[in-house]
């Protein structure tokens, strides 16, 4: 008897929920939640969170019905396999968009259950080339991948460190491999000379051998696409070999555990890039900032601008669509081109953000330091 | 000019550090025919536990000199990793000493894999910073060409122990028992030779040699981690095939030669191939060498009595 009475009394509020509310859209939202990441994780969704509250509080119509739209976080644990697994369980809840993942590694395997359910998803933090390069319609991204990032390095250690011969190192990973290859295009077409193109392997601890024969060329900037793992011990032995040269790299070798491990081999010579700007540089940075902590009483992390953009990004495609579905509102979707929070944010035909953002960073006083 | 006397240094440094390990792959062999593959990750642990021990003198003592600092923590690390390579042969190979030959092999890959999960646990996934107590400011010999204290070191303490290790093998009356036990374990038991302690002996001065050879590598690199014994492993084995597996000074001779060709092949590969292959084939040099030694000379550039170890 008591089931019953719950059984309706749920019933009864579905309908009337349904009836006030006209109809309610599911927007998921997917980041490592739990593990050493975690705290990203926690600020992506709150990136997200706060772009659907404040389209609640407008209120948004479409196809003339009154919108709810609903998150739906979920904790992919940074893990690929957790990660689809739990895009599986989206595609099944029957959510219209994703925002997410946040790691490159969880974000390319789960597009490809988001491209076979039929689900338009935009990442506001994986920066692998790869994830836009597979061909499937419903990916894109709001923050600049590495390529982006290698054309910006390029430019800036002809224009700004002034160098006119340039070696270049990779250590062959998809990740080191491309963005060294992007660099050494674009430090040609600004008009320096690639002096050195010298390659490793991601376990490797001796560099001395490249690195005698790139002294040999005596380049102004030696360039090393990969981690942070091999970029410290390369700058000791970079050192030691009595070479003078500039050192730069990218967000691989962008982290304090570079500072620790090259020990004191790192000086002001050396220079990095992160994808993304620093918050106080956003367009609508401040302002965001006030609107975050008000809401959640916490201080932004790194990316939850993007998911407050990505989201963004998906209801104003179906607002100018008029519908929720994902086949009527993706051709929107594609031609978005709005303001946010972190710049303008339009995708190019592959689904990567136009004029993605990419800061640099010199060695000063012990850290990175923002240029 | 500079260059190539760069690159030779380069490759002697490396060399020699190959050749220290590849002495104790190479003298586990002569006596028991059994590869050691756990002998890498020896080093990974004498490295590792020199650090501790140096992280641990730096908050108890912190004036300390530096070379004083540098021997406490070999002082350390050599006996703990003695007591691995004794407790190695004892719970793990002495059981599989009459057992086909794969059983040992697999049982030595085992254990490697044992002694990375380990110190994994104890010392987690990241790369540390390991102290350079020897210099690593570079000196200038000659005008262009740049050496380190840490680098001559290097050199210097591998030829003092390949000496030492000669000595031992050939002029003591331990080392003449390590000679008959390699011809022949039965035989030599027969004339009153321990063969159980000339091999449990054999395998702790092998864990000696990792220990030295561990800290001399991560002084020079600066780092230490709990994968760092696997590559250098690899190329010390190669090295004692290239020298002939079983022989001391073929073990010396494959280090070096390995740690030149590498060099020289990674420095000069581009000219030499007219620019079709760079410098991401380096390690192509080295094993056509390698392959070129064991089609025309099988048994390695020293190597004898190879083929008639049942």
């Amino acid at each position: 008897m008591k089931k019953t009475v719950v059984a309706l009394a749920v019933m009864g509020f579905g309908i009337t929920g349904v009836y006030a509310q006209d109809m309610v859209v599911k927007i998921g939202n997917v980041a490592p939640l739990t593990g050493t990441i975690s705290h990203l994780g926690k600020d992506n969704e709150n990136g997200a969170r706060l772009a659907i509250e404040e389209a609640n509080a407008r209120g948004v119509t479409l196809g003339g019905k009154k919108v709810k739209f609903e998150l739906i976080g979920e904790d992919d644990q940074a893990d690929p396999r957790t990660g689809t697994t739990v895009a599986q369980r989206l595609v099944d809840a029957g959510v219209k968009a994703v925002v997410g993942h946040l790691n490159s590694g969880t974000t390319i395997p789960a597009s490809r259950i988001y491209d076979q359910g039929g689900v338009p998803m935009i990442s506001p933090s994986a920066t692998n080339p790869k994830l836009t390069q597979q061909g499937y319609k419903g990916v894109f991204r709001t923050i600049a991948n590495d390529v982006q990032q290698g054309s910006v390095l390029g430019k800036f250690m002809v224009s700004e460190l002034g160098a006119k011969k340039i070696a270049i190192i990779d250590d062959r990973t998809a990740y080191g491999q491309g963005l060294a290859d992007e660099t050494d295009k674009a430090a040609k077409a600004s008009g320096a000379q690639i002096v050195a193109r010298e390659f490793t392997n991601d376990k490797a601890t001796d560099f001395n051998a490249i690195l005698t024969k790139i002294r040999a060329a005596n380049p102004d900037v030696i360039f090393f696409g990969g981690m942070d793992a091999q970029a410290g011990p390369m700058m000791r032995q970079v050192k030691q070999l009595g070479i003078t040269a500039k050192f730069v790299t990218g967000d691989g070798g962008c982290s304090p555990e570079m500072i620790k491990l090259a020990g004191d081999a790192i000086s002001s010579n050396v220079y990095c890039s992160m994808a993304g700007v620093p918050l106080d540089k956003m367009p609508g940075g401040v302002d965001f900032r006030e609107r975050y902590k008000k809401r959640f009483n916490a201080d932004v992390q790194i990316y939850s601008p993007y998911a407050f953009d990505a989201a963004n990004a998906f209801i104003t495609a179906m607002q100018k669509a008029d519908s929720a579905e994902p086949a009527k509102y993706l051709p929107e979707l594609k031609k978005v081109n709005f303001p946010g929070v972190t710049g303008t944010v339009a995708f190019d035909d592959k689904g990567d953000i136009k004029e993605g953002a990419v800061t640099l960073y010199q060695f000063k006083n012990g850290d990175w330091a923002a240029m | 000019m500079e260059t190539l006397i760069q690159q030779i240094l380069n490759g002697l440094v490396i060399g020699s550090v190959y050749a220290l390990i590849a002495l104790g792959y190479t003298m586990v062999y002569g006596i028991l025919g059994l590869i050691n593959f756990a002998h890498g990750d020896v080093l990974m642990v004498g490295a590792l536990t020199a650090l501790q021990t140096m992280l641990f003198l730096m908050g108890f003592a912190p004036g300390m000199s530096p070379v004083v600092m540098l021997t406490i923590a070999l002082a350390v690390a050599i006996p703990v990793c003695m007591m691995i390579g004794f407790t190695m042969e004892r719970l793990a190979y002495r059981r599989l000493r009459n057992a086909p030959r794969l059983a040992p092999l697999i049982t030595a890959i085992g254990m490697s894999f044992l002694l990375q999960t380990v110190a994994m646990i104890i010392w987690g996934r990241n790369y540390h910073t390991f102290p350079q107590l020897i210099s690593t400011t570079p000196m200038q010999p000659i005008e262009g060409v740049f050496v380190t204290p840490v680098q001559l070191t290097i050199i210097g303490v591998s030829a003092l122990i390949m000496i030492g290790l000669m000595l031992l093998v050939n002029k003591t009356r331990i080392g003449r028992a390590m000679r008959a036990t390699a011809e022949n374990h039965r035989v030599a038991s027969l004339m009153g030779v321990d063969t159980n302690a000339v091999i449990a002996f054999t395998f702790v001065i092998g864990a000696a040699l990792a220990a030295v050879a561990g800290v001399m590598f991560a002084s020079n690199y600066g780092i230490a981690h709990y994968g760092m014994g696997f590559m250098p492993g690899l190329k010390a084995f190669t090295a004692a095939v290239l020298g002939g597996i079983g022989n001391l000074g073929g073990a010396m001779l494959g280090g070096i030669t390995l740690g030149l060709v590498e060099s020289l092949g990674a420095g000069y590969i581009e000219h030499l191939t007219f620019g079709f292959l760079n410098s991401s084939y380096q390690d192509i040099f080295a094993f056509i060498i390698l392959g070129l030694v064991l089609i025309f000379k099988p048994t390695g550039l020293l190597g004898e009595r190879v083929s008639d170890r049942a």
